[in-house]
């Protein structure tokens, strides 16, 4: 047993509590409330350099504002000053991780206002490397969100898997990332031999992939903890914001442009179904992407099965003159609705592209959909909202 | 989704019977804001109301079950040739002998929805439940040599407000009514309209363009033969059959 304290250690003991006791007071009178939080612009949940400036209480989001331009490129002014053709190269690189698809609408409004329509087949592959782009696209968002809660697993397993879809897509176009291959009136050129084959095998993998998912992330009870019932987005101010994509199936609204506005191209001639979840919360996003990408990959084999005979370019001049007028096309991109408002006034070049992009629209609902959130939750409900940069910033 | 009906043009889904009806339906609706509307075959429907009335003529889309924002932008309708940035090879090869006629007219058939005013207001509209888009436009008219100040839609439509930020930075257009009308991509002490005709591209100014050489003219005869081997393809293809 310790001896008795002397006077003096006594003494010392009392001023130390009361120092701590004046400390914990100047604690409690610190002011917490307008601490500001930047997150970015290089954080790995932003898909490129993207800031937020969030304004907490204590754990609290009062306020977030994303904060863009870093990436801006200035795409709709460059169009102005190319040729039709030259144009593409430049989309490629608006959504990279699915490009193929970026093309897909800028050439339906050229050839909308050409008057020219591509051949069956170049339809049908067109929709199947569109399709391989939404795979291999969301594949990644499938293993990126396990990053988003601490589960480092799924995105090694998508980014093995996505390899796949992107060699599919190599192979006819010679590009991984940016393919640049689609021409008005058509394709660049036809499928490879054995292609077909391949690519149904493929798909059954990518099948696996999406169970894997399920089973590795979505049915765990970390994962549900983080994203159910966060980040809830109703379909009214889904609507509002202009949502598109997953995002906006999955507050649900039955909205799929590849069924509700087809602009020409060959989902129409296959059996598939637009799925819709009703929570608008982050787990919600994450579930229609999983069985989208599960549909996609049953549209593209029953699109290889069905390839219709025939030539793959219809007949356009050398020279691409595109007559003067307005068109407005757009399709369901990976991210959303992508859609392009081609203004030509008969010469070589458009006169005017305004590019409206999914990621722009979907990520304007952030300051709305942060607001009383906890900081943790800033990362899950960004990556379930699942953006590319180069698409907000154009 | 595969009711496998054979004739129906598949980008058609609306039909222009159900389009033009479409317009004739909103025109009523929304009485005199409508200054012309316009339907395209196969592609699109355009209105394009008076800019006095953009707010109210949203408002009523909006409640005619349009309540599903696309995006909002705007064009600059100069011919300028700055926009070019004086690539007179650029201009020469796309001027073909349809340039020759009146600019006007030429002008008029450009324009879907008309108007004459150097910007324009555009927005597009979606009726998840009628599975039917509108495009709306509006003139800005100038005063002193800058465009008019236009009414904000941002308490229709939350999602509008990135748009006119986007527009603001541009084009230079002000929207009444907007708390927060500042840049979104550019630095803020950043000067002029990007997309603005009058606005040089520099990089365009220092270096010429390089693809210039692509789009030369082929010679007539050169272009007959390329023609005529394009089409001894396509028919050997099978197509058109």
């Amino acid at each position: 047993m310790s001896p008795p304290p002397t006077a003096s250690a006594l003494r010392e003991q009392q001023a130390y509590v009361a120092a701590q006791a004046a400390d914990a007071r100047v604690n409690v009178e610190l002011d917490t409330g307008d601490m500001t939080l930047n997150i970015g612009p290089q954080h790995p949940a932003t898909h490129g350099t993207l800031r937020i400036a969030c304004q907490l209480d204590g754990e609290q989001v009062i306020s977030a504002e994303p904060l863009m331009g870093y990436m801006h490129r200035g795409y709709e002014k460059l169009c102005e000053v190319r040729t039709y053709p030259q144009c593409t190269t430049l989309i490629n690189r608006i959504d990279w991780l699915g490009s193929f698809a970026n093309e897909v609408p800028f050439i339906l409004a050229a050839e909308q206002l050409m008057g020219v329509e591509a051949p069956p087949r170049a339809q049908w592959i067109r929709t199947i490397l569109f399709e391989l782009s939404r795979i291999a696209n969301v594949s990644l968002f499938l293993g990126d969100m396990g990053v988003q809660v601490g589960a480092l697993t799924p995105v090694f397993f998508a980014f093995r898997d996505r390899e796949r879809v992107l060699n599919q897509i190599e192979e006819v176009t010679g590009g991984r990332f940016h393919p640049n291959f689609d021409r008005i009136g058509g394709l660049k050129d036809d499928i490879p031999r054995g292609w077909i084959a391949e690519t149904h095998a493929v798909m059954a993998k990518m099948r696996g992939f999406c169970d894997e998912m399920e089973d590795l992330l979505m049915g765990n009870e970390i994962f549900q903890t983080r994203c159910r019932s966060v980040g809830v987005i109703p379909g009214d101010v889904a609507l509002s914001y202009g949502l598109s994509g997953a995002n906006l199936r999955a507050s649900g609204v039955d909205w799929d442009l590849r069924r509700d506005a087809n602009p020409g191209l060959a989902w129409d001639q296959v059996d598939w179904r637009v799925w819709t979840h009703p929570d608008g919360d982050s787990f919600a996003r994450y579930w229609v992407r999983l069985q989208e990408t599960r549909e996609a990959t049953k549209i593209v084999d029953q699109l290889l099965d069905g390839i219709p005979s025939g030539p793959i370019m219809a007949k356009v001049p050398r020279i691409i003159k595109v007559p003067a007028g307005e068109a407005y096309v757009s399709t369901e991109n990976p991210l959303g609705e992508m859609g392009y408002y081609v203004v030509s006034k008969g010469g070589l070049g458009p006169f005017r592209v305004k590019i409206r992009t999914p990621s722009f629209s979907n990520i304007s609902v952030v300051p709305w959909v942060m607001r009383g959130t906890y900081v943790p939750d800033i990362i899950t409900i960004l990556g379930s909202l699942y953006f590319i940069l180069g698409d907000i910033d154009r | 989704m595969a009711d496998g009906t054979g004739d129906e043009r598949p980008d058609d889904q609306m039909g222009d019977e159900a389009r033009e009806a479409l317009a004739a339906e909103l025109s009523e609706l929304l009485g005199d804001a409508v200054v012309e509307s316009h339907v395209e075959a196969g592609q699109n429907l355009w209105l394009r109301v008076d800019i006095e009335q953009w707010h109210a003529a949203t408002t009523a889309l909006r409640d005619a079950g349009f309540a599903y924002f696309g995006f909002l932008s705007a064009i600059d309708w100069t011919d300028a040739p700055e926009g070019r940035y004086e690539d007179t090879e650029f201009d020469a090869a796309g001027a073909g002998e349809d340039d020759d006629a009146s600019s006007a007219t030429a002008e008029e058939t450009v324009r879907r929805g008309g108007g004459e005013t150097r910007f324009q207001l555009l927005a597009q509209l979606h009726s998840p439940a009628r599975h039917a888009a509108v495009l709306i436009k509006a003139d800005v008219p100038e005063a002193d040599g800058a465009p008019a100040s236009v009414p904000s839609i941002i308490d229709i439509f939350s999602g509008a407000d990135w748009h006119e930020r986007e527009a603001h930075e541009m084009f230079g257009l002000v929207f009444n009514g907007h708390p927060n009308l500042e840049h979104i991509y550019l630095p803020t002490e950043f000067e002029g309209h990007p997309l603005r005709k009058d606005f040089p591209l520099l990089a365009r100014a220092v270096k010429p363009w390089p693809g210039v050489v692509d789009i030369e003219e082929i010679p007539p005869e050169l272009e007959a033969q390329l023609e005529a081997e394009v089409m001894a393809e396509f028919e050997a293809s099978g197509a058109g059959a």
